[in-house]
């Protein structure tokens, strides 16, 4: 297998998230932050992993994550995005999303802003508990949340206020967001629903409702592919990676049978969007490859780890060139590997940018891939 | 806490307050707590999975090379934990922290020396031959202080007449490093050339030691004889007696008991000590011949001063290959169950513990994974941990499990979530309803109807499922409209959960028809509802009332059948009303159930006009 660089770090990571690169950068990323969750004590955290080829300063193993600074943070960190490439939006549990900014000059960290009841329940004498900020994206200068109160929030960076809040936008929990175009968002919730919200319109009402077909799981991650603004994906608790077409209906186009449990995170890869990745409460991280010289591979020649599953769509709509919603037989070949050899607790959480990819899990480790496509 | 002692009885007029009240401090367990230790305690924890998961191999030899494979896994750990924490003992500023740290990497390095003691004796079972050479390895690995020296001698300018280099060159010989020994002596042979005669027949003798390792057992024992008395003539011949140094290693090479406790604070220990001892008089020792040499040894190391230590007693034990009272003495010495519970299901594995059951039912190895992962989950986060250990516990595990899972308190969906899908794989469906309704609660006494439904569906829980129904219900009537039609109006399948719930699935149906216009379709889901009993009682006042404007409409919409079962369900509706409300009868109502009885019965006259005419035509 690749090289995998591995590294306990004594607390449970819930998000981990690359440093995007400047421009039209050509080199791989080399920094990455973390936050932890479950913890009396949370943090941030930002790693650097050097060059594969230098020894570390101490003869460590090299390309082992090394810290560089940390935080503490109130709450279990729920969302983490970078807004630049010196700022860090994170939403925590107790409800409030606060924006870090990391000093590259002296390696520290520092609350610049926070936004203290960003998601709360609404009637606070009677509520029981507090409600957490579940997910966060950032289109800089614009921030946008959601939480367990069925909130959505937009924030401007610099603004103290709210620009816009949707008061009980959904009446079960939203559990995340992604940007669809610059004034319109996708939302998933817990009953199984995507939902689209558009700035522009001043009513709070969703601008489109979709729902999963068959049985109403809750949905908890959501990606848009980077070049094609139609292709969604979704992950569900029983595992189970939907794909939608928003432009027509209002079911997904294809759902194919995952993870065992709860799919935590997926994401298109940015520049090679015929990659997809997801990891789930089943401690397993997929890599999802329909790149289209893959069927002219023979199928015996995989090596151990990998499995060649030949996915049946059950697709509803005929659609058009991607691969991703494509029906043509032979092009239906889809190789699916699982990137962990012994799986044991939950992937919480991964990140992929270039050739790099990070993940953690509650095994309290870290695991960063630096070589995803050698 | 508190200890109060009661007096029973009080015969005198002592007041009780001379009783002794003793307050207990309550301390949580430190060592999970520290931050070093945490990676200890994942990393072996993925280690004990996958001990437990691997298939067993059919081959003694090849199953045996996995579980050694398996300890030594587990020893790296705890070495890569001692080098943290000592790297936390040397940047920390804070004295106490620093002591702290200190003490707690010389309990992970008497860890390790135990559980490599262990390793050799029990999971390798090395017979004898090997056997020593394992030990030496052994000793070699835990006596740092060499380096150390060996390190100052040789970076001076002139090693030979360093004052320490007689020391290193005797703990050389002491731990059967021989060609180190030799590379040494060469400097003194050319610093000296007048002991050259004596150094080369020395160094001729080192070089023919013989070291059990490809020879078998008789060989072995035949060469060493041969060598023994070659050292012995030499050494009665006078060879070395101009330079003591020489000639105390040379009775060392000899095994002479008294030259080699002369070199006491060079071994520091027993049961280097023994080693030597062993290495130098019986170098074929067998495994069950250890505990003699192992007691005496120890005695004659420690002699009338020095009671032996905890560690010490341990080793003994392990020398006696008394086993449980390894685990027993370990048990005792160390604060937490991590080392005993690890080392226990190793040697289980081994096949090493007979199954002798404790008192209540559970083996050794079972009450101690037992101990250890309950300790994990007074953890506010190594609790994950504890459920893969209860998972291998096959009396207990189950029970344990199920009693601490429930105690985990959920701050967060998406812990609630984690829980929830560990109790789900292990088919634990009281747990499974009791999560899920306290989510439930929570998120309804937060008006997130939404979420209570999701959760319990998830739980399928019907009854909960009727009370958020009856809240948005409820809602309704007050308001006139529903909330969160989102949520409704995208039921599907999880509406037949409950009959409430179906029931305003489909009512706010009927309103989506009627806002349609289509009257027909509404006016049959509208008696359906009511005919088919799926409408509970109290609300029947509400239906008949939304029917109102249906029969008020200029074109008639219910049939003559359809008005009949209205009227029905209108009397059948009264009557049980009057019975009881007699007297509080609202002003309101009894319009209302007036215009209902108009408006059924001039619907009824006009369709029995339309039904006959058309009839007629």
């Amino acid at each position: 297998m690749e090289e995998v660089c591995a590294r306990f770090v004594s607390q449970k990571i819930s998000k981990a998230r690359w440093r995007p690169l400047p421009g039209a950068a050509l080199q791989p990323p080399d920094l990455f932050a973390t936050g932890s969750w479950d913890n009396e004590d949370n943090r941030v955290s930002v790693w650097s992993v050097g060059d594969a080829g230098s020894a570390g300063l101490n003869g460590e193993y090299q390309g082992e994550p090394q810290l560089l600074c940390d935080i503490r943070h109130d709450g279990d960190v729920m969302d983490m995005q970078f807004l630049d490439q010196e700022r860090i939006v994170v939403a925590s549990s107790t409800g409030s999303v606060t924006v870090f900014r990391h000093h590259q000059n002296n390696q520290t960290l520092s609350a610049n802003h926070r936004w203290e009841n960003a998601h709360y329940h609404a009637d606070q004498y009677t509520a029981c508990g507090g409600a957490a900020c579940t997910g966060v994206i950032c289109n800089n200068p614009e921030i946008v949340t959601v939480g367990e109160d069925g909130r959505i929030n937009l924030f401007r960076a610099d603004q103290k206020e709210a620009v816009r809040t949707i008061d009980n936008a959904d009446s079960s929990t939203l559990h995340a967001v992604t940007f669809l175009r610059t004034t319109e968002i996708l939302t998933v919730n817990s009953i199984g629903q995507l939902k689209i919200w558009d700035f522009r319109q001043q009513r709070n009402e969703p601008a489109q409702i979709f729902s999963l077909t068959g049985d109403r799981v809750p949905l908890h991650c959501v990606d848009r592919h980077p070049s094609q603004q139609h292709i969604v994906a979704t992950g569900g608790q029983d595992g189970m990676l939907s794909i939608w077409d928003i432009r027509q209906g209002t079911m997904p186009v294809s759902l194919l049978n995952a993870h065992e449990a709860e799919m935590w995170e997926v994401h298109f890869h940015p520049s090679n969007p015929d990659h997809l990745f997801t990891c789930s409460e089943d401690g397993s991280l997929w890599h999802w490859d329909t790149s289209t010289d893959v069927s002219e591979k023979p199928s015996f020649l995989h090596q151990g780890g990998r499995s060649t599953a030949y996915i049946s769509h059950s697709t509803i709509n005929q659609s058009v060139v991607s691969a991703w919603l494509s029906n043509d037989p032979t092009k239906d070949r889809m190789e699916i590997t699982n990137l962990i050899p012994n799986q044991t607790l939950s992937v919480n959480t991964l990140d992929v940018l270039g050739p790099c990819l990070v993940y953690g899990t509650d095994a309290e480790a870290i695991y960063v891939n630096r070589q995803l496509f050698a | 806490l508190i200890e109060r002692t009661y007096r029973n009885g009080a015969q005198s007029e002592v007041p009780a307050a001379t009783g002794a009240a003793c307050v207990f401090v309550v301390r949580r367990d430190q060592d999970i707590y520290m931050e070093t230790l945490r990676k200890l305690f994942n990393e072996s924890h993925g280690i004990f999975v996958g001990l437990q998961r691997c298939e067993e191999e059919r081959a003694a030899r090849a199953r045996n090379a996995q579980l050694v494979q398996v300890s030594k896994n587990y020893r790296s750990v705890i070495r890569a934990c001692m080098e943290d924490m000592h790297q936390a003992a040397i940047s920390t500023r804070d004295s106490a922290l620093h002591s702290q740290y200190s003490i707690q990497v010389s309990i992970l390095s008497a860890m390790e020396l135990i559980w490599n003691l262990c390793e050799i004796l029990f999971v390798e079972a090395a017979p004898a031959g090997p056997l020593l050479l394992r030990l030496l390895d052994w000793v070699q690995l835990h006596i740092c202080d060499v380096d150390n020296m060996v390190r100052e001698v040789l970076s001076s300018e002139n090693p030979s007449k360093h004052k320490l280099f007689w020391n290193v060159v005797d703990i050389f010989v002491l731990q059967g490093r021989m060609d180190e020994a030799r590379h040494l002596l060469s400097k003194e042979a050319i610093a000296n050339p007048t002991s050259m005669k004596m150094y080369k027949i020395l160094d001729d003798l080192m070089k023919k030691m013989p070291l059990g390792n490809t020879q078998t057992l008789t060989e072995m024992e035949l060469k060493w004889q041969h060598w023994h008395e070659e050292c012995q003539r030499y050494l009665q011949d006078g060879t070395f007696a101009s330079n003591s140094h020489m000639e105390s290693i040379c009775k060392i090479l000899l095994g002479d008991e008294n030259a080699i406790l002369e070199k006491k604070e060079l071994m520091t220990t027993w049961y280097h000590f023994l080693v030597t001892r062993l290495l130098y008089s019986h170098p074929t020792v067998k495994p069950m011949e250890l505990r003699f040499y192992a007691q005496s040894s120890m005695d004659m190391f420690l002699g009338e001063e020095s009671s032996p230590e905890p560690l010490d007693t341990i080793l003994m034990a392990a020398f006696e290959f008394e086993l449980h009272q390894v685990i027993k003495e370990c048990s005792v010495a160390l604060s937490n169950w991590w080392f005993v519970a690890h080392l226990t299901d190793l040697l289980d594995h081994c096949k090493l513990l007979q199954s002798h059951n404790l008192y209540f039912g559970s083996n050794m190895r079972e009450f101690l994974l037992l101990e250890y992962a309950s300790g994990l989950f007074s953890h506010h986060s190594l609790w994950q941990l504890g459920v893969d250990y209860f998972d291998h516990c096959p009396e207990y595990g189950r029970v344990y499990l199920e009693l601490h899972i429930e105690r985990i308190p959920l701050n967060t969906e998406q812990k609630a979530l984690k829980v929830l899908r560990i109790c789900e794989q292990r088919q634990m469906h009281e747990q499974v309803r009791s999560i899920c309704k306290i989510m439930a609660m929570k998120a309804l006494r937060n008006n997130r109807l939404g979420s209570a439904l999701s959760w319990s569906i998830r739980a399928k829980d019907a009854a909960f499922a009727t009370l958020i129904s009856d809240r948005f219900l409820k809602d309704y009537c007050e308001r006139g409209c529903f909330s969160d039609l989102d949520l409704i109006d995208n039921l599907g399948p999880s509406m037949l959960l409950s009959d409430r719930l179906t029931f305003l699935g489909k009512y706010r149906e009927f309103h989506r028809l009627y806002g349609e216009k289509r009257f027909s379709e509404a006016a049959r889901l509208l008696l359906m509802l009511m005919t088919a009993h799926i409408a509970p009682c109290s609300f029947w006042m509400t239906l008949l009332t939304d029917a109102l404007p249906l029969l008020e409409q200029k074109e008639v919409i219910f049939s003559a059948e359809q008005t009949y079962e209205l009227m029905r369900c209108l009397e059948d509706l009264t009557a049980g009303k009057l019975d009881r409300q007699k007297f509080q009868d609202d002003d309101v109502e009894t319009m209302k159930v007036e215009m209902l009885r108009l408006a059924l019965a001039r619907n009824l006259a006009r369709v029995i006009v339309k039904e006959g005419t058309l009839e007629g035509s």
